[in-house]
């Protein structure tokens, strides 16, 4: 099962936070400060997974932004290391060639578009351009 | 796999800063939310931050209640308030605005209805206000509105109220549009996770779903099943089949192209599916009807490389089900080699290899060199899922070396987790001890690794095994090796033990410390006022030294100590420590109640307990009719002692240890444990002389096409005991068994794959079966010893009674599946100084004598049997002084010493050996 999803930046900055189980607001930013020093102090060569408390950080890397999962220990990491990427790609559809000031900008968005993609900690869509239509039409709707 | 993306995404960093942002100047630079970013990106301290926040939220906080502000502008506010929370500020003023705007908002500012299912979580008392809005949502012939009311209720939703929405929600199982019919579909699995009761009339319509013409709806229906089938894999038997016809549509191909992910078809739906199957097909034999599809998929797994995260669920899952042996070993296989690819997150497939060990601990043995790779790995987590999978092959005769392997790892390991998990871990294998001294050690690194955090039950049920031995005279060696090995760690520097290992230590110093007879009471006890004295002991470790002492009770000059002690703590202000104090206080004054309180003869037997007190009727009725309150149970009284703290019974809990294991009737199994965990380290002084002065023969494996290849052939040396015609059939059945070809082909390989594969033997021993053949399975025989094991290589021995003979039988066993082309069978002799020589004696245990026959054909009769001596056993002889020699006889990596000496015409010789049969064997030739 998915814990959480987080966007954080090499500044540890936090870009975009979704929990699965509730976790307080105040622990919340202490899991994340934890969360980002794993992925950073990790090297090339060693593998994208992590041990974390009772649970396991799966995380991936575009350029100066790391999307960080938490997952139960019975999920397959290498899983959701692919759904991270489809993530991310399906963010690249939309956004057309995805940067994190349009995850800032657009925290909504990329929110309905998570919402899509995950719900209550399982994988429910990962059709690129299902994920999608939801957004679009409110978009087109916005625009016409 | 997705590197394309990945590089693409990667290549563009420049886009990632924030100057040459396009999407910057999308945004009208007087946006409130892109000022907010901006502002807090410009930032540099977290003081700054929060400054900035605190204006932002007063900010909002005074517009959101402003009845000017625009449903426009709120759904702004909204997402800024979602900003500020992000940051970790709270924002719960704005929750109850954000469920109005979804109320008022018009389609397009209802997107914030997201902010609904960011802000509140599930039992939050707002939500009821969503009911209505949800309600009159799902009515809408707007389709963008009822999506948006099914994505929030599929999210979170009052449990009591599904009743007023669950109608509509059916309704939209019908719905023209997939979208909808997915997102209902969804809503009655959250239904179902928060009230199944409520949504147990329409399972048909899960069914019904399940069948959708539409994937999507397909997809989203087996959440609910995978939720149902966990609960009760019995009841869905049936829909097995429709199970595999789907995967093997989606395997096939067969649906619409935008499923695909990186042309793989709906990877995601293929793990899910793959986990409803293992679910169904476990212990039952539906589980025939998924082999072809699982063996398919592991088909496409091996040819592509970029799926292994089906390759894993379906590794799994071909695990959980009934097994089919080929299956099994197809899977294993291709497993294997995935975890031997370079690339690290490849790895990690190792966690798979764990399931697959479990099954059948031998097919472990086929990946031994992949697991060792991984145990060496630098990345701490593969190390860490490799030692889990060695936990579950751990037997009676690798244990140390796993042990080893797990302390290493809780040296460096920092994460508490982790340490908690693994502590427990090594002393559940403790169960396995092969020795006293194995055990103490252990359990003492466990104690003082675990520190603090250990589960209370570990120390519990030591103490519980310490106390409860059943043979006695072993019970008093492991108590009396305790004691010393507490005693000297107290003389040490005690103040870094943590406590619950000194609590550990004052029990069984207090308890036993009297079986080491040259010790005084006094000493111990004065070790044990060390402690009081330090400023690290808990109040409660004081106590289980206080009541150490009461049991120790000495004379002399420590017992003014004791009284100094007692005297100290009567007055403390923690009542439990008091307690204890003034007990020690009375009972080391009268020596006699002391006995009788705590007898220490009598210590095993159960000490019967009147525990309704009937004695004390009498006071109690006299005081009640003196006017005194009556007793009142704890529960009824407000204060709390902290009584309950304090367990004065502390070995209740037990980890299922078997004591048993622990004691040694076996005399060859600690020795047979010593050999391979000596070969393991090199820091063994014999082991390091033997390998570095042998010829290393050995298996370079090396990867290829097909698989592993065993490209230089495993050359093997073992004994060839070649003896009387007694044993000449069993040197036949030797080769019966699997020496078909010999030819010399000796090829040296690394040094560093020669400890390899010594760490394997050690790790890996014991996991393949031994059985006689079949020629020998109706005549009665000793129990197969196995001698020793390198590499896939197994030799073993035992005795045989034929009619007319006892026979000898060495098997030599190839435990691998691998086929093994050529062996080589030599005997090595050794070069070894006298010294050496001299060393190795004293370090070996296994002593044999026998006197045998001068050999009398003319010559120096000692030399002609050393020289029949020498032919028949391979032998080397070290040194001749003049009436005793010195002779070595040295077989493989295991060695025999031989020492002999001419005595009244006849000659006495000794063997010794680290392997408990070889003497016996030699010796049987040598007559």
């Amino acid at each position: 099962m998915i814990k959480f999803v987080l966007m954080v930046n090499q500044q540890g900055q936090t870009r975009l936070s979704k929990y699965y189980e509730p976790v307080e607001l105040s622990k919340r930013a202490a899991l994340e400060a934890v969360a980002v020093r794993c992925c950073l102090s990790r090297g090339k060569h060693q593998c994208s997974f992590v041990e974390y408390k009772d649970f396991k950080l799966v995380y991936r890397q575009y350029a100066a932004l790391y999307v960080v999962v938490g997952v139960s220990d019975s999920e397959n990491e290498l899983s959701i290391y692919e759904l991270i990427q489809n993530f991310v790609e399906v963010l690249d559809k939309y956004f057309s060639r995805v940067s994190e000031l349009d995850i800032m900008f657009n925290l909504d968005s990329v929110h309905i578009i998570l919402d899509e993609m995950i719900q209550n900690g399982h994988i429910v869509e990962t059709n690129k351009s299902r994920i999608l239509a939801p957004l679009t039409a409110i978009d087109k709707m916005a625009d016409g | 796999m997705s590197d394309v993306v990945e590089k693409t995404l990667t290549a563009l960093p420049s886009l990632l800063s924030l100057d040459s942002q396009p999407g910057s100047a999308k945004l009208s630079s007087n946006s409130k939310l892109g000022n907010l970013i901006r502002g807090i990106t410009e930032l540099t301290s977290k003081h700054e931050e929060e400054k900035l926040i605190q204006r932002e939220l007063l900010l909002i906080k005074e517009q959101v209640s402003s009845p000017n502000t625009t449903m426009r502008q709120m759904k702004e506010l909204m997402v800024r308030a979602i900003y500020c929370e992000m940051l970790g500020y709270g924002v719960s003023f704005s929750y109850i605005h954000a469920i109005k705007l979804a109320q008022q908002g018009n389609v397009l500012e209802k997107r914030v209805y997201l902010a609904v299912s960011l802000f509140l979580n599930e039992g939050h008392e707002l939500l009821l206000l969503l009911v209505n809005t949800v309600l009159k949502d799902l009515q809408s012939t707007n389709l963008i509105e009822v999506c948006m009311a099914l994505t929030v209720v599929s999210q979170m939703f009052p449990k009591d109220m599904i009743p007023a929405i669950l109608p509509l929600v059916e309704e939209k199982l019908n719905h023209p549009r997939e979208i909808i019919r997915r997102k209902a579909v969804l809503a009655l699995y959250k239904f179902y996770l928060i009230a199944p009761n409520q949504v147990q009339h329409i399972h048909n319509k899960f069914r019904k779903a399940l069948c959708d013409k539409d994937p999507g709806v397909m997809s989203a229906s087996l959440h609910i099943y995978l939720q149902l089938i966990q609960e009760n894999p019995e009841g869905y038997k049936d829909l097995a089949p429709s199970f595999v016809t789907i995967l093997k549509q989606v395997v096939g191909g067969k649906l619409p192209m935008d499923f695909n992910y990186h042309s793989v078809p709906a990877p995601w739906l293929q793990i899910h599916l793959l986990r409803i199957l293992s679910l169904l097909g476990k212990n039952d034999q539906t589980s025939e009807i998924m082999y072809e599809i699982l063996d398919e998929s592991l088909r496409r797994a091996e040819m592509n490389h970029n799926i292994t995260y089906i390759l894993y669920e379906c590794v799994k899952c071909i695990y959980t089900i009934h097994p089919k042996s080929g299956l099994l070993e197809k899977a294993a296989k291709c497993i294997g080699n995935f975890v031997l690819s370079p690339k690290i997150n490849l790895k990690y497939l190792l966690k798979a290899l764990t399931y697959v060990v479990q099954q059948d601990p031998k097919l472990a043995l086929q990946h031994q060199m992949t697991i060792i790779e991984c145990l060496d790995h630098s990345d701490l987590i593969i190390k860490r899922e490799t030692l889990e999978l060695l936990f579950r092959i751990t037997n009676d005769q690798n244990v140390t070396v796993i042990v080893e392997k797990m302390l290493d790892f809780l040296r460096i390991s920092e994460d508490d987790h982790t340490t908690i998990d693994l502590v427990g871990k090594v002393a559940e294998l403790a169960e396995y001890a092969p020795d006293n001294e194995w055990f103490i050690d252990t359990m003492n690194t466990v104690f003082s690794l675990g520190g603090d955090l250990l589960q209370p039950d570990i120390p519990n049920s030591f103490l519980k095994l310490l106390s409860e031995f059943d043979s006695v005279e072993e019970d008093k060696k492991l108590r009396l090796f305790a004691v010393n090995s507490y005693i000297s760690l107290l003389q040490g520097d005690s103040s870094k033990l943590p406590q619950r290992f000194l609590q550990v230590i004052c029990w069984v110093l207090g308890e036993y410390s009297h079986l080491r007879e040259d010790l005084e009471p006094g000493v111990v006890v004065r070790l044990l006022a060390k402690l009081l004295d330090m400023k690290s002991s808990s109040s409660e470790t004081k106590c289980w030294v206080l009541m150490a002492m009461t049991k120790l009770c000495p004379g002399g000059a420590a017992l003014a100590l004791v009284h100094d002690v007692s005297e100290t703590y009567s007055s403390s202000l923690d009542t439990m420590l008091r307690q204890r104090a003034q007990e020690l206080q009375i009972l080391s004054q009268d020596s006699e109640l002391q006995a009788k309180v705590l007898p220490r003869s009598a210590s095993m037997e159960p000490v019967e307990v009147d525990s309704s007190l009937s004695f004390l009727d009498g006071f109690v009725s006299e005081a009640l009719a003196a006017g005194a309150a009556p007793y009142k149970p704890p529960h009824q009284r407000q204060e709390e002692l902290s009584r309950s703290k304090l367990n004065l019974e502390p070995y209740g809990l037990s980890l299922p240890i078997s004591i048993s294991s622990c004691s040694i009737t076996d005399r060859q199994s600690p020795t047979l444990l010593s050999i391979s965990s000596g070969l393991s380290g090199d820091s063994t002084d014999f082991s390091h002389k033997g390998s570095t002065a042998l010829k290393l023969d050995g298996v370079k494996r090396l990867w290829g096409r097909d698989g592993y290849l065993a490209q230089k052939e495993q050359t093997e040396e073992a004994p060839r005991i070649e003896a009387a015609s007694a044993v000449r059939s069993a040197d036949q059945l030797g080769d019966n068994n699997a020496l078909n070809s010999q030819t010399p082909n000796p090829t040296p390989s690394p040094e560093c794959d020669q400890e390899k594969q010594q760490l394997a033997s050690s790790l890996f021993v014991g996991l393949a079966s031994q059985s006689t053949p079949a020629e020998l399975s109706a005549l009665s025989h000793s129990k197969v010893t196995l001698l020793f094991s390198k590499q896939n290589l197994d030799v073993s021995a035992c005795h045989v009674q034929k009619e007319d003979s006892v026979v000898l039988v060495v098997f030599i066993s190839n435990c691998s599946d691998s086929f093994l082309h050529q062996i080589r069978l030599q005997v090595d002799s050794e070069e070894l100084e006298t010294e050496e020589y001299g060393a190795m004696w004293l370090a070996f245990s296994h002593d044999t004598k026998q006197n045998l026959t001068l050999i009398h054909d003319g010559r120096d009769p000692l030399a002609a049997t050393l020289d029949v001596l020498k032919r028949k056993l391979q032998l080397h002889v070290v040194e001749i002084i003049v009436e005793a020699i010195v002779a070595c006889c040295l077989q493989q990596d295991q060695p025999c010493l031989m020492h002999c000496r001419m005595h009244a015409g006849m000659l006495a010789v000794w063997l010794r050996s680290p392997v408990p049969d070889l003497p016996d064997c030699l010796l049987y030739c040598c007559q």
